[in-house]
């Protein structure tokens, strides 16, 4: 929250039994860019960044907490966005799974590796695994096999069974130790900004 | 899945918070990591028309001190800086030893610990582990401060004696003095779950490694975190003379654990003695400095959690 | 020929945009101006509606609308299809996109709120107020199958459908075999469950009045057909787009669920882009279900447990409406055989109303449950006879010389059940060596001398992948050389647009990067059945590659043309067309896409030789389009086939479980698979071990929890126990035979649902195998197992013996009475 209080603002609407939402507006360093937005102060983190950021590639896969597929980087460490409030996250920095792409746009370790090991099928449990992964190997690149289970321990996936989860981990601890070295093998890009949004589809949105 | 509707509060002092709780009373919460309070908000199980957000509240509440005789915590403490603060682990390795069983990392970054003593969920960890050391809750409002005992502290399921108007902003779990071991265990279903049945044992020895006490208190269990002394059926006993199934059959009769979904009633029962008989005796193991992990940070087992807030 | 063709682990192509947050799935479409819908849903299991009250909902601040059923008229407001009719499907009934005057599950929606977003939604759906009449609800197989309370009135027994098929005399081989053993085997529901919920998102355009709806199917034309049908709209009048789709495995292939109806319609109305977004609780209490089944076994066999005759009886419970008709049921019922063809069977399944949740096809549909029954059955019979589990089967495999194989039973696909292909014997081999089957006695025999108990079961199975009716599949040479291919099918992370596209590159000889695919568009391709029962490679990549074959034959004549050679001589090697073996010759298929399209216009270079005075030989006596040719470089193709094909493998699991805590640790996981040939092994594998994941969830964690009152008790993530990295093996070992199908041109099988199907069969066979106790239910939870363990003190197996022959039958000990120091927890 700005140091003032919370503006209340009352939408617009025809009903007229309810009395409107309260907003506030808050400021958030959201991949490396300050945002200053306002928000209905019962938002949750995860539907501010989808809704009034527009960064859609933070996925909600249940809204308890449990899945983990809406983990983002609250100050660095990895937190569940559908269990905090947009409100809380005023004058806190968030890295969502579009800020783990390099300002070039090269694949992250942990991107690079998921695209290698095979470690996404549907790819909506993903960004909460790359989120959480990235942070776990900015501490530790070169973790056991054990370690790299470990870390993904509170994320639901239903279509890799994890196989390649793991082995994502353990490759994206070789890539970040790769490229901390300066041996690292060409990256790939992520699509390119005029690239069609979802090639599975024909047209335009 | 969405909250209805509440009035927002954000008080840049505790003393403002105390204000917004005192004046809002039975219809606000406090939201400190949310871990627990937004779920049950998202089911609508839980609407409260007025949520005091106490985050900004760290330069007050943030403080983890640990002394001589043990860890204080403020409730902003997060649960993942207790359990990687060096000094609060050789202070209580209890504390360690039950936070690695409290749901998953990525909870216990944004949960703190006050919080889920402040919720008083009987699957939790950290309630047993403040009623077994018999640790305390400090709760402030504008009427005052007061230190309340864990024994006091806890008075049903999801129910403590923290009035509306109180803000609980520290805990205090003592350290265990003399020659002490102390081991923490649960069975869950998927690792990370609420325990089916988990245990926290502190042993102390004398001297001559004979038990002076034994006390245990199970997760999952009992309404309310409830110390179970077997101090008089072992006291004087040299620790590798003790019978630890019979310390198995002795709780069993001693529980009386409810079923649900997950577990019946009876197997509860079991795995509270299953639990006893394996950590009575890594306990003793500790305090005579014989099991490994004597000194502080390791733990039992392999990890295995429940538990959030 | 390219390195990244057919049969290659290529990388996923989806997988830079999915990565980078660039995915876009349903919900992430829309703007400011989207309105959100919210549902109210039935809080009881049974009840009649007596009034609906919207009043205090419509004065929410952001509320645009309420609709009940009352505001429906035509199509819309009557019952939802039936999609599947099926002779034996006597009863059917169907559920309304909104409910009319009685609900019949909990969750079954009853009104509907429009409102600015979500949260004001739910504020006024709960304002809603419905006033029910709670009638007795029926939950659970047994008490459907007693009747002694109806769903519906007028479905005496419960029962929509009771079925028979049989080869032989089943009952007569049974009685005069030399044993005879009687079981009844017991599963429970779970759910598809996918990481990503429904969702649907409509946007009707006033000015052309037509419709766009973006859902999370597996089939966009069978929506399309539905919501054109049922709002009263020309088919051409609706397209319907699958975004990226996070999880299907199934629950998705219904349709249209009563949100796709809802929210096209109030779109129509409101002339605003409308979305509905499931949220967890919904899909828990709202989307299908699947597994709960009893079967009751009745077999008799020879001394070498050679199977002579088997009689089973299914029930099945298909939840409160039946859209889908008898898919499941009828996949339990014939593919319970799997490599095995008893000499004679005779199966009848009974589908019965329960006020729960519909049930639907779930990964595997219906096999894990016959497969169970089978394999389960086999274990016991060597049990019986004290012979070697694997030798039993082996007793009893169809051999490879015997294919095609047709049991003279009706599959599911209304086609007859008639195995292509297989090779079972090789299958065993294979999984003895991978799992090391001759070497877990010593294992065992090690592991107890530490005290530890172990165990290790087995499952084969057969399954028909592939259905028809038909795929279409479309490809066009760009002049740019790219290759646009487009298939009417659906993708929910099976990499689609990977595996076509090597089919593409390896067909046509274009380079893999330039194959782009787009799938589930019935803007781009608006014939497709859509994607299930592990048919998308076959059926679409079948016609994607018939399709491919016939742009390259167009392209060499053409490009015969224009090098003045003949198209036999000419070959395209990474989108060149050259002289064989000379690549001096090379004309890029760009070019030849320019050449097969006769302009007057010229927009660019590249285009400028096909206009009309860019020189070069002209045949003046031909027209420019010769007759019964056609402009550009591209063609459709079809594959219908004459029936499924049938893939087959076989898993084993070594389990230890806890003699204290009751604990089920999987130790080994063993994977030998048979899809025919793979199409990209990497994919194929990532299959597997996700389906073995969702069937280690079946076994050991998950279940619908439905109380007596037909409360779903378990509705969370928090209780509904899907596995974590932790509950899976830590690895997966898998071996492949490659036995190709001989009724598609690529000769492949399907491979999506392979590893969810023999999973409970096996795991339980390992539980059994070590704890020595009969394990008849499943899942099993270290609970369960712990009664099972306690009750286990209670009789032998009861024996009866019969005149002339000897039958037994496994009491399961869950259903005797309680030892007194046990409290026996039923089965909610």
């Amino acid at each position: 929250m700005t140091s003032t209080s919370h503006r209340t603002g009352h939408s617009t609407g025809h009903g007229t039994g309810q009395v409107g939402e309260q907003h506030a507006e808050i400021r958030v360093k959201v991949n490396g860019v300050p945002r200053r937005f306002d928000v209905p102060v019962r938002r949750t983190l995860c539907d501010a960044l989808r809704t009034d950021l527009e960064l859609t590639g933070t996925h909600v896969g249940c809204e308890h907490g449990v899945c983990g597929a809406c983990t983002v980087l609250l100050d660095g460490e990895p937190v569940r966005s559908c269990l905090m409030l947009a409100v809380s996250a005023d004058e806190h920095e968030v890295t969502t799974v579009e800020g783990l792409t390099e300002p070039d746009g090269t694949l992250s370790p942990t991107q690079q590796a998921f695209v290698d090991c095979h470690g996404l099928q549907c790819g909506f449990c993903t960004p909460g695994f790359l989120t959480t992964i990235s942070a776990f190997v900015a501490e530790n690149d070169d973790p056991t096999p054990e370690e790299a289970r470990e870390a993904i321990g509170g994320n639901l996936c239903r279509c890799t069974g994890y196989q390649n989860i793991v082995a994502s981990v353990l490759r994206a601890a070789e890539l970040t130790r790769e490229r901390a070295a300066g041996d690292a093998p060409p990256a790939d890009r992520g699509p390119a900004p005029d690239a069609p949004a979802a090639s599975t589809q024909g047209g335009a949105l | 899945m969405k909250t209805s509707k509440f009035t927002y509060h954000a008080p840049r002092t505790v003393a403002e918070a105390l204000d917004t709780l005192a004046e809002h009373s039975v219809d606000a919460k406090v939201l400190a990591g949310g871990q627990s309070l937004v779920p049950v908000m998202a089911m609508r199980l839980a609407a409260p028309a007025h949520l005091v957000d106490i985050n900004k509240l760290t330069p007050e509440l943030g403080d983890l001190e640990v002394t001589g005789d043990g860890v204080r915590i403020g409730a902003l403490v997060r649960h993942a800086r207790l359990e990687r603060d060096a000094d609060a682990a050789v202070r209580v390795p209890l504390v360690g030893q039950a936070l690695r069983h409290v749901a998953h990392p990525t909870i216990r970054n944004r949960g703190t610990t006050v919080g889920s003593l402040a919720h008083a969920d009987p699957s939790a960890e950290m309630p047993v582990v403040l009623a077994l050391l018999g640790g305390s809750v400090v709760a402030r409002s504008v009427r005052g401060e007061r230190t309340i005992d864990a024994a006091d502290f806890f008075v049903g399921p999801m129910e403590s004696v923290l009035g509306y108007d109180e803000l609980a902003v520290s805990a205090f779990f003592p350290a265990v003095p003399g020659r002490a071991g102390t081991a923490f265990d649960e069975i869950t279903r998927r690792h990370g779950d609420y325990a089916m049945c988990g245990l926290a044992v502190v042993a102390q020895l004398d001297e001559a490694d004979r038990f002076t006490s034994l006390r245990l208190a199970f997760v999952s269990v009992s309404d309310v975190p409830e110390v179970v002394d077997l101090t008089d059926d072992v006291a004087g006993t040299p620790y590798t003379d003790v019978d630890h199934a019979a310390l198995g059959d002795r709780v069993r009769e001693l529980v009386d654990p409810a079923g649900d979904l997950h577990a019946s009633a009876d197997f509860r029962r079991h795995l509270a003695a299953v639990l006893t008989q394996r950590l009575t005796r890594e306990a003793a193991e500790r305090a005579a400095g014989v099991a490994p992990g004597a000194a502080a940070t390791a733990g039992t087992a392999p990890t295995t959690r429940g538990g959030r807030a | 020929m390219t390195t990244r063709g057919f049969g290659e682990p290529v990388k996923r192509v989806e997988d830079p945009r999915l990565v980078t947050g660039k995915g876009r799935y349903v919900d992430d479409i829309g703007d400011d101006r989207t309105l959100h819908a919210a549902f109210v849903r039935s809080p009881h299991a049974r009840a009649r509606i007596r009034d609906i009250d919207p009043f205090e909902a419509y004065e929410v601040d952001g509320v645009v609308a309420v609709y009940t059923w009352d505001d429906l008229a035509g199509p819309a407001a009557e019952p939802l299809p039936l999609l599947i009719p099926h002779p034996d499907l006597t009863h059917p009934r169907t559920g309304y996109a909104l409910a009319r005057d009685a609900v019949n599950h909990v969750g079954e929606a009853v009104a509907m709120v429009v409102a600015r977003d979500r949260y004001v939604a739910e504020d006024a759906v709960a304002l809603v107020k419905v006033d029910y009449e709670v009638l007795k609800p029926v939950v659970g197989l047994r008490k459907a199958a007693a009747a002694e309370e109806l769903v519906y009135d007028d479905v005496p027994g419960n029962a929509a459908a009771v079925s028979t098929q049989a080869y032989g005399d089943a009952a007569t081989a049974v009685a005069q075999a030399p044993h005879r053993l009687t079981f009844e085997w017991d599963i429970e529901r779970s759910a598809c469950m996918p990481m990503e919920g429904k969702g649907v998102h409509a946007r009707w355009d006033r000015h052309e009045e037509k419709l766009t709806l973006w859902t999370a199917t597996q089939t966009s034309t069978g929506v399309r057909g539905a919501v054109s049908a049922k709002l009263g709209l020309d088919l051409t009048q609706v397209d319907v787009v699958t975004p990226d789709v996070g999880g299907g495995f199934g629950v998705k292939i219904v349709h249209p669920w009563p949100e796709e109806i809802m929210v096209p319609w109030a779109s129509m109305r409101l002339g605003r882009d409308v979305k509905w977004t499931e949220d967890r609780r919904e899909h828990f209490v709202s989307s299908a279900h699947e597994r709960a089944q009893l079967l009751t076994v009745d077999v008799g066999f020879d001394d070498e447990g050679r199977v002579l005759g088997m009689e089973v009886d299914i029930l099945h419970d298909h939840g409160a409406y039946i859209p889908y008709g008898l898919i499941v049921p009828i996949n339990a019922s014939t593919q319970l055989l799997g490599p095995y063809k008893p000499d004679a069977y005779r199966v009848t399944f009974t589908s019965l109303y329960t006020n729960t949740v519909l049930v639907t096809p779930y990964r595997g549909a219906g096999r894990p449950q016959g497969v169970y029954a089978m394999e389960r059955t086999m274990d016991r019979i060597a049990q019986y006879l004290g012979k070697d589990r694997l030798a039993v089967r082996e007793a009893n495999f169809i051999q490879p010389d015997e294919f095609p194989v047709d049991f003279g039973l009706m599959f599911q696909d209304g086609r007859p059940l008639k195995y292509d292909s297989g090779n079972y014997p090789g299958l065993a081999d294979k999984l003895r060596a991978l799992v090391g089957w001759d070497e877990f006695e010593d294992f065992r025999a090690q592991a107890r001398s530490e005290g530890r108990r172990v165990g290790i079961g087995l499952g084969f199975y057969v399954e028909g992948t592939g259905p028809g009716p038909y795929e279409g599949g479309h490809v066009q040479v760009l002049t740019s050389g790219k290759v646009k291919v487009a298939t009417g099918i659906t993708s929910q992370g099976q990499g689609h647009q990977t595996a076509f596209a090597q089919i593409v590159a390896t067909e046509l000889g274009v380079p893999f990067e330039d194959v782009i695919v787009t799938t589930g568009d019935t803007r781009r391709f608006g014939y497709s059945v859509g994607t299930f029962a592990s048919r998308g490679a076959v059926m679409s990549g079948s016609a994607i590659a018939l399709a491919a074959r016939k742009v390259r034959d167009r392209t060499l004549r053409l490009a015969a043309d224009a090098l003045e050679a003949d198209p036999g001589d000419l070959e395209i090697v990474e989108g060149q067309v050259q002289v064989k073996g000379d690549p001096s010759t090379a004309v890029g298929i760009g070019t030849v896409a320019v050449l097969s399209n006769p302009l007057r216009y010229a927009f660019d270079e590249a285009s400028k030789a096909a206009t009309q005075f860019s020189g070069g030989p002209v045949d003046y006596s031909q027209p420019p389009i010769a007759p019964g040719d056609k402009p550009g470089l591209d063609e459709t193709d079809y594959y219908s086939p004459p029936a499924s094909t049938f893939a087959a493998g076989a898993h084993a699991v070594i389990v230890e479980t806890d003699p204290d805590t009751a604990e089920i640790h999987i130790l080994k996981y063993a994977v030998v698979h048979d899809c025919g040939r793979m199409v990209n092994p990497r994919i194929v594998e990532g299959q597997i071990h996700g389906g073995v994941a969702q069937g280690v969830g079946g076994a050991l964690y998950e279940v619908m929890a439905y109380d007596e009152a037909g409360q779903l008790a378990n509705a969370s993530f928090m209780d509904f126990l899907m596995p974590y990295v932790s509950e899976v093996p830590t690895s997966i070992e898998i071996d492949h035979l490659e036995t190709p199908s001989p009724l598609n041109p690529l000769g492949i099988k399907g491979a999506g649902e392979a590893g969810v199907i023999p999973t409970s069969a096996a795991i339980a066979a390992a539980i059994e195998d070590a704890e020595g106790i009969p394990i008849v239910r499943m899942p099993i939870s270290p609970s369960e197992l712990f009664d099972l363990r306690r009750a286990a003190a209670y009789p032998e197996p009861v024996v009866n013996t019969m005149p002339g022959t000897a039958s037994t039958r496994w009491v399961d000990p869950a259903s005797l009475p309680a030892a007194p120091t046990t409290e026996s927890e039923d089965r909610p």
